[in-house]
Protein backbone atom coordinates (compact mmCIF):
# COMPACT_ATOMS: atom_id res chain seq x y z
CA UNK A 1 0.00 0.00 0.00
CA UNK A 2 1.08 3.61 -0.59
CA UNK A 3 1.03 6.22 2.28
CA UNK A 4 -1.09 8.52 2.83
CA UNK A 5 1.72 11.55 2.17
CA UNK A 6 1.08 10.01 -1.57
CA UNK A 7 -1.98 11.22 -1.98
CA UNK A 8 -1.73 14.38 0.29
CA UNK A 9 0.89 15.66 -2.26
CA UNK A 10 -1.77 16.24 -4.76
CA UNK A 11 -3.50 19.59 -5.01
CA UNK A 12 -6.27 20.13 -2.73
CA UNK A 13 -8.78 17.55 -2.62
CA UNK A 14 -9.63 16.32 -5.80
CA UNK A 15 -13.15 17.75 -6.76
CA UNK A 16 -15.84 14.80 -6.61
CA UNK A 17 -16.09 13.13 -9.87
CA UNK A 18 -19.09 14.78 -11.83
CA UNK A 19 -18.91 12.60 -15.08
CA UNK A 20 -22.32 13.67 -16.39
CA UNK A 21 -24.77 12.26 -13.94
CA UNK A 22 -23.36 8.77 -13.99
CA UNK A 23 -22.40 8.96 -9.94
CA UNK A 24 -25.13 9.81 -7.23
CA UNK A 25 -24.63 13.21 -5.01
CA UNK A 26 -22.61 12.57 -2.14
CA UNK A 27 -25.21 13.04 0.05
CA UNK A 28 -27.42 10.17 -0.65
CA UNK A 29 -27.17 7.59 2.39
CA UNK A 30 -29.58 5.05 1.28
CA UNK A 31 -30.90 3.08 -2.07
CA UNK A 32 -34.17 1.64 -2.43
CA UNK A 33 -35.78 -0.88 -5.14
CA UNK A 34 -38.87 -1.06 -6.74
CA UNK A 35 -39.60 -3.63 -9.57
CA UNK A 36 -41.70 -3.03 -12.51
CA UNK A 37 -43.29 -6.03 -13.99
CA UNK A 38 -44.87 -6.70 -16.62
CA UNK A 39 -45.17 -9.18 -20.42
CA UNK A 40 -42.39 -8.16 -23.11
CA UNK A 41 -43.23 -5.21 -25.03
CA UNK A 42 -45.85 -3.50 -22.10
CA UNK A 43 -43.62 -0.64 -21.54
CA UNK A 44 -41.72 -1.48 -18.55
CA UNK A 45 -38.45 0.14 -20.09
CA UNK A 46 -40.50 3.22 -21.62
CA UNK A 47 -41.94 3.74 -18.16
CA UNK A 48 -38.22 3.76 -16.52
CA UNK A 49 -36.94 5.59 -19.22
CA UNK A 50 -39.24 8.61 -18.51
CA UNK A 51 -38.80 8.25 -14.90
CA UNK A 52 -35.23 7.55 -14.54
CA UNK A 53 -32.25 10.90 -14.19
CA UNK A 54 -30.05 8.64 -16.12
CA UNK A 55 -30.70 6.69 -19.61
CA UNK A 56 -31.74 3.39 -18.33
CA UNK A 57 -29.22 1.20 -18.12
CA UNK A 58 -29.46 -2.62 -19.04
CA UNK A 59 -27.59 -5.51 -17.74
CA UNK A 60 -28.36 -9.29 -17.68
CA UNK A 61 -29.49 -11.18 -14.81
CA UNK A 62 -28.26 -15.02 -14.92
CA UNK A 63 -30.56 -17.60 -14.03
CA UNK A 64 -29.21 -20.51 -12.37
CA UNK A 65 -29.79 -24.07 -12.00
CA UNK A 66 -32.54 -23.37 -10.16
CA UNK A 67 -34.10 -21.51 -13.19
CA UNK A 68 -33.21 -24.95 -15.45
CA UNK A 69 -35.83 -26.72 -13.56
CA UNK A 70 -38.73 -24.53 -14.83
CA UNK A 71 -36.66 -23.12 -18.12
CA UNK A 72 -38.20 -25.75 -20.99
CA UNK A 73 -35.01 -24.47 -23.22
CA UNK A 74 -31.89 -24.70 -20.19
CA UNK A 75 -32.12 -28.65 -20.42
CA UNK A 76 -31.67 -29.18 -23.99
CA UNK A 77 -28.30 -28.15 -24.52
CA UNK A 78 -26.29 -28.63 -21.00
CA UNK A 79 -26.29 -24.99 -20.50
CA UNK A 80 -26.34 -24.51 -16.36
CA UNK A 81 -27.22 -20.96 -17.14
CA UNK A 82 -29.25 -18.92 -18.93
CA UNK A 83 -30.08 -14.77 -19.01
CA UNK A 84 -32.20 -12.49 -19.21
CA UNK A 85 -32.11 -8.75 -20.14
CA UNK A 86 -33.29 -6.55 -17.52
CA UNK A 87 -33.11 -2.55 -17.97
CA UNK A 88 -33.23 -0.45 -14.71
CA UNK A 89 -33.34 3.44 -13.91
CA UNK A 90 -32.81 5.58 -11.09
CA UNK A 91 -34.41 8.66 -9.41
CA UNK A 92 -32.78 10.74 -6.25
CA UNK A 93 -35.61 11.72 -4.06
CA UNK A 94 -35.52 14.01 -1.48
CA UNK A 95 -31.65 14.44 -2.32
CA UNK A 96 -30.53 11.23 0.48
CA UNK A 97 -32.23 8.38 -1.17
CA UNK A 98 -32.14 6.87 -4.38
CA UNK A 99 -34.69 5.05 -5.84
CA UNK A 100 -34.15 2.24 -8.11
CA UNK A 101 -36.72 1.01 -10.61
CA UNK A 102 -36.34 -2.61 -12.04
CA UNK A 103 -37.65 -3.92 -15.30
CA UNK A 104 -38.10 -7.79 -14.55
CA UNK A 105 -39.90 -9.84 -17.52
CA UNK A 106 -43.05 -11.17 -16.18
CA UNK A 107 -43.27 -14.85 -17.50
CA UNK A 108 -43.23 -17.62 -15.20
CA UNK A 109 -39.73 -19.21 -16.34
CA UNK A 110 -38.05 -15.81 -15.25
CA UNK A 111 -39.24 -16.64 -11.89
CA UNK A 112 -35.76 -17.64 -10.44
CA UNK A 113 -33.78 -14.03 -12.19
CA UNK A 114 -36.55 -12.32 -9.87
CA UNK A 115 -36.01 -13.89 -6.37
CA UNK A 116 -32.86 -11.81 -5.84
CA UNK A 117 -33.51 -8.80 -6.73
CA UNK A 118 -37.50 -8.80 -5.04
CA UNK A 119 -35.50 -9.43 -2.25
CA UNK A 120 -35.29 -6.24 -0.23
CA UNK A 121 -37.34 -4.52 -2.94
CA UNK A 122 -39.98 -2.57 -1.37
CA UNK A 123 -42.83 -3.49 -3.99
CA UNK A 124 -43.43 -3.69 -7.28
CA UNK A 125 -45.88 -1.61 -10.01
CA UNK A 126 -47.16 -4.39 -12.60
CA UNK A 127 -47.67 -2.88 -15.88
CA UNK A 128 -50.68 -4.37 -17.88
CA UNK A 129 -51.42 -3.97 -21.19
CA UNK A 130 -55.90 -3.72 -21.54
CA UNK A 131 -55.30 -5.04 -25.29
CA UNK A 132 -54.14 -8.64 -23.77
CA UNK A 133 -54.55 -9.02 -19.80
CA UNK A 134 -53.96 -12.74 -20.02
CA UNK A 135 -49.99 -12.33 -20.97
CA UNK A 136 -49.95 -10.13 -17.58
CA UNK A 137 -51.38 -13.26 -15.52
CA UNK A 138 -47.81 -15.14 -14.82
CA UNK A 139 -46.48 -11.73 -13.61
CA UNK A 140 -49.32 -10.88 -11.01
CA UNK A 141 -48.88 -14.26 -9.71
CA UNK A 142 -45.62 -14.11 -9.53
CA UNK A 143 -45.79 -10.97 -7.35
CA UNK A 144 -48.48 -12.82 -5.29
CA UNK A 145 -46.22 -16.21 -4.50
CA UNK A 146 -43.23 -14.04 -3.79
CA UNK A 147 -45.35 -12.00 -1.22
CA UNK A 148 -44.68 -8.66 -3.16
CA UNK A 149 -46.92 -6.03 -2.11
CA UNK A 150 -48.04 -4.17 -5.35
CA UNK A 151 -50.20 -2.21 -7.70
CA UNK A 152 -51.27 -2.25 -11.00
CA UNK A 153 -50.82 0.43 -14.26
CA UNK A 154 -52.94 -0.06 -16.96
CA UNK A 155 -50.51 1.32 -19.59
CA UNK A 156 -52.93 2.96 -22.29
CA UNK A 157 -51.95 2.39 -26.05
CA UNK A 158 -52.77 5.17 -28.76
CA UNK A 159 -54.62 2.44 -31.01
CA UNK A 160 -56.08 0.09 -27.61
CA UNK A 161 -59.63 0.47 -26.58
CA UNK A 162 -60.48 2.17 -23.38
CA UNK A 163 -61.34 0.22 -21.08
CA UNK A 164 -63.09 1.13 -17.54
CA UNK A 165 -60.82 0.11 -14.77
CA UNK A 166 -63.38 -1.97 -12.73
CA UNK A 167 -63.80 -4.04 -15.72
CA UNK A 168 -59.75 -4.65 -15.59
CA UNK A 169 -60.08 -5.12 -12.17
CA UNK A 170 -62.52 -7.44 -12.45
CA UNK A 171 -60.58 -9.18 -15.36
CA UNK A 172 -57.24 -9.40 -13.85
CA UNK A 173 -59.15 -10.81 -10.13
CA UNK A 174 -57.29 -8.11 -8.08
CA UNK A 175 -57.79 -7.87 -3.99
CA UNK A 176 -59.60 -4.97 -3.62
CA UNK A 177 -57.34 -2.63 -1.89
CA UNK A 178 -55.00 -3.61 -4.46
CA UNK A 179 -54.60 -0.20 -6.21
CA UNK A 180 -55.01 0.14 -10.44
CA UNK A 181 -54.59 3.06 -11.88
CA UNK A 182 -54.71 4.30 -15.67
CA UNK A 183 -51.09 4.98 -17.15
CA UNK A 184 -49.07 6.77 -20.23
CA UNK A 185 -45.40 5.03 -19.37
CA UNK A 186 -44.13 8.04 -21.96
CA UNK A 187 -45.77 10.73 -19.44
CA UNK A 188 -43.86 11.13 -16.27
CA UNK A 189 -46.30 12.81 -14.36
CA UNK A 190 -48.70 9.82 -15.51
CA UNK A 191 -45.70 7.28 -14.60
CA UNK A 192 -45.02 9.56 -11.09
CA UNK A 193 -47.92 9.00 -9.90
CA UNK A 194 -48.89 5.22 -10.74
CA UNK A 195 -45.48 4.71 -8.25
CA UNK A 196 -47.15 7.17 -5.95
CA UNK A 197 -50.19 4.86 -5.88
CA UNK A 198 -47.91 2.52 -5.24
CA UNK A 199 -46.17 4.43 -2.40
CA UNK A 200 -49.29 5.34 -0.79
CA UNK A 201 -50.37 1.34 -0.91
CA UNK A 202 -47.08 0.12 0.92
CA UNK A 203 -47.53 3.01 3.64
CA UNK A 204 -51.20 1.45 4.27
CA UNK A 205 -50.04 -1.62 4.30
CA UNK A 206 -46.82 -1.12 6.83
CA UNK A 207 -49.67 0.84 9.00
CA UNK A 208 -51.71 -2.19 8.86
CA UNK A 209 -49.49 -4.99 10.08
CA UNK A 210 -48.12 -2.42 12.64
CA UNK B 1 0.87 -30.80 3.88
CA UNK B 2 -2.39 -30.76 5.57
CA UNK B 3 -5.64 -30.76 3.18
CA UNK B 4 -8.15 -27.74 4.13
CA UNK B 5 -11.53 -28.75 2.41
CA UNK B 6 -12.93 -25.97 4.02
CA UNK B 7 -11.14 -23.54 1.58
CA UNK B 8 -11.01 -25.61 -1.45
CA UNK B 9 -10.78 -23.02 -3.79
CA UNK B 10 -8.62 -20.74 -3.04
CA UNK B 11 -5.49 -20.69 -4.99
CA UNK B 12 -3.36 -18.64 -6.63
CA UNK B 13 -5.29 -18.47 -9.96
CA UNK B 14 -8.40 -17.61 -8.96
CA UNK B 15 -10.45 -18.13 -12.44
CA UNK B 16 -13.69 -16.44 -11.87
CA UNK B 17 -13.35 -14.32 -15.36
CA UNK B 18 -16.82 -14.78 -15.85
CA UNK B 19 -17.78 -17.85 -16.94
CA UNK B 20 -15.62 -20.27 -15.11
CA UNK B 21 -15.56 -18.17 -11.91
CA UNK B 22 -17.22 -18.17 -8.73
CA UNK B 23 -20.58 -18.21 -8.81
CA UNK B 24 -20.82 -16.86 -4.77
CA UNK B 25 -19.62 -13.92 -3.04
CA UNK B 26 -18.13 -14.48 0.33
CA UNK B 27 -20.26 -13.79 2.99
CA UNK B 28 -23.48 -11.96 2.21
CA UNK B 29 -24.18 -10.89 -1.67
CA UNK B 30 -24.33 -7.42 -2.45
CA UNK B 31 -27.54 -6.55 -3.70
CA UNK B 32 -28.08 -4.84 -6.74
CA UNK B 33 -28.80 -1.41 -5.08
CA UNK B 34 -25.93 -1.56 -2.81
CA UNK B 35 -24.29 1.67 -3.05
CA UNK B 36 -20.25 1.06 -3.69
CA UNK B 37 -17.41 3.75 -4.16
CA UNK B 38 -13.30 3.55 -4.09
CA UNK B 39 -12.02 3.43 -0.65
CA UNK B 40 -9.22 6.53 -0.86
CA UNK B 41 -6.53 4.08 -0.47
CA UNK B 42 -4.14 3.52 -3.31
CA UNK B 43 -4.56 -0.16 -5.17
CA UNK B 44 -2.15 -2.72 -5.27
CA UNK B 45 -0.02 -2.85 -8.63
CA UNK B 46 -1.25 -6.47 -9.02
CA UNK B 47 -5.11 -6.31 -9.53
CA UNK B 48 -6.19 -8.13 -12.36
CA UNK B 49 -7.90 -6.05 -15.06
CA UNK B 50 -11.73 -7.03 -13.89
CA UNK B 51 -11.01 -5.80 -10.28
CA UNK B 52 -9.35 -2.27 -11.95
CA UNK B 53 -11.93 -1.42 -14.58
CA UNK B 54 -14.43 -1.85 -11.21
CA UNK B 55 -12.38 0.47 -9.54
CA UNK B 56 -12.62 2.96 -12.32
CA UNK B 57 -16.27 3.19 -12.53
CA UNK B 58 -16.51 3.74 -8.77
CA UNK B 59 -15.29 6.62 -8.51
CA UNK B 60 -17.90 8.29 -7.36
CA UNK B 61 -21.26 7.15 -5.33
CA UNK B 62 -22.96 3.93 -7.76
CA UNK B 63 -24.60 1.11 -7.10
CA UNK B 64 -23.55 -2.80 -7.92
CA UNK B 65 -26.31 -2.92 -10.95
CA UNK B 66 -24.89 0.19 -12.28
CA UNK B 67 -21.46 -0.47 -12.10
CA UNK B 68 -22.88 -4.13 -13.75
CA UNK B 69 -23.88 -2.43 -16.45
CA UNK B 70 -21.00 0.03 -17.53
CA UNK B 71 -18.90 -2.76 -17.40
CA UNK B 72 -21.14 -4.78 -19.44
CA UNK B 73 -20.98 -8.20 -17.41
CA UNK B 74 -23.65 -9.76 -15.01
CA UNK B 75 -24.30 -8.29 -11.71
CA UNK B 76 -23.66 -11.88 -10.73
CA UNK B 77 -19.79 -11.53 -11.52
CA UNK B 78 -19.79 -8.21 -10.55
CA UNK B 79 -20.99 -8.33 -7.21
CA UNK B 80 -17.92 -11.33 -6.96
CA UNK B 81 -15.43 -9.14 -7.85
CA UNK B 82 -16.99 -6.21 -5.57
CA UNK B 83 -16.88 -8.35 -2.73
CA UNK B 84 -13.58 -8.98 -3.41
CA UNK B 85 -12.33 -5.49 -3.57
CA UNK B 86 -14.55 -4.62 -0.15
CA UNK B 87 -12.57 -7.60 1.34
CA UNK B 88 -9.36 -6.01 0.14
CA UNK B 89 -10.58 -2.57 1.57
CA UNK B 90 -10.15 -0.79 -1.85
CA UNK B 91 -14.46 -0.43 -1.99
CA UNK B 92 -16.51 1.07 0.67
CA UNK B 93 -20.34 0.56 0.69
CA UNK B 94 -23.05 2.04 1.81
CA UNK B 95 -25.94 -0.80 2.65
CA UNK B 96 -29.02 -0.32 1.34
CA UNK B 97 -32.59 -0.29 2.93
CA UNK B 98 -32.96 -4.25 4.37
CA UNK B 99 -35.82 -6.08 3.86
CA UNK B 100 -36.06 -6.37 7.37
CA UNK B 101 -37.19 -2.57 7.24
CA UNK B 102 -39.75 -2.84 3.80
CA UNK B 103 -42.07 -2.18 6.96
CA UNK B 104 -40.63 0.89 7.62
CA UNK B 105 -43.25 3.66 7.43
CA UNK B 106 -41.25 6.66 8.11
CA UNK B 107 -38.76 5.78 4.75
CA UNK B 108 -42.03 4.82 2.66
CA UNK B 109 -43.70 7.95 3.34
CA UNK B 110 -40.15 9.45 2.07
CA UNK B 111 -40.39 7.49 -0.90
CA UNK B 112 -43.61 9.40 -1.34
CA UNK B 113 -43.04 13.07 -0.61
CA UNK B 114 -40.26 12.36 -2.81
CA UNK B 115 -42.26 10.94 -5.52
CA UNK B 116 -44.67 13.65 -4.99
CA UNK B 117 -42.28 16.61 -5.14
CA UNK B 118 -41.11 15.11 -8.52
CA UNK B 119 -44.70 16.11 -10.02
Amino acid sequence: MVSKAASETLTEAAPPPAADGKYLDSNVSGAAKILVVGPLGVGKTTLIGTVSEIRPLSTEASMTRAGARVDPYAGDSGKKTTTVGLDFGRLTIDGDLVLYLFGTPGQQRFLPAWQDLAKGSLGALALVDARDLTASFDALGNLEDLDLPFAVAVNVFPTGPRYDADDVRTALDLLPDTPLVICDARDRASSIRALIALARHLIDLATESS
Amino acid sequence: MTERPEAPRVSAIRPYVITRGRSESEGEPLSWESLVMTAETAFPAALQPEHLAILEHCEGLISVGEVAAHLGQPPSVTQVLLSDLLRWGLIVTRPPIPPAERTDVTMLRKVLHGLESCL
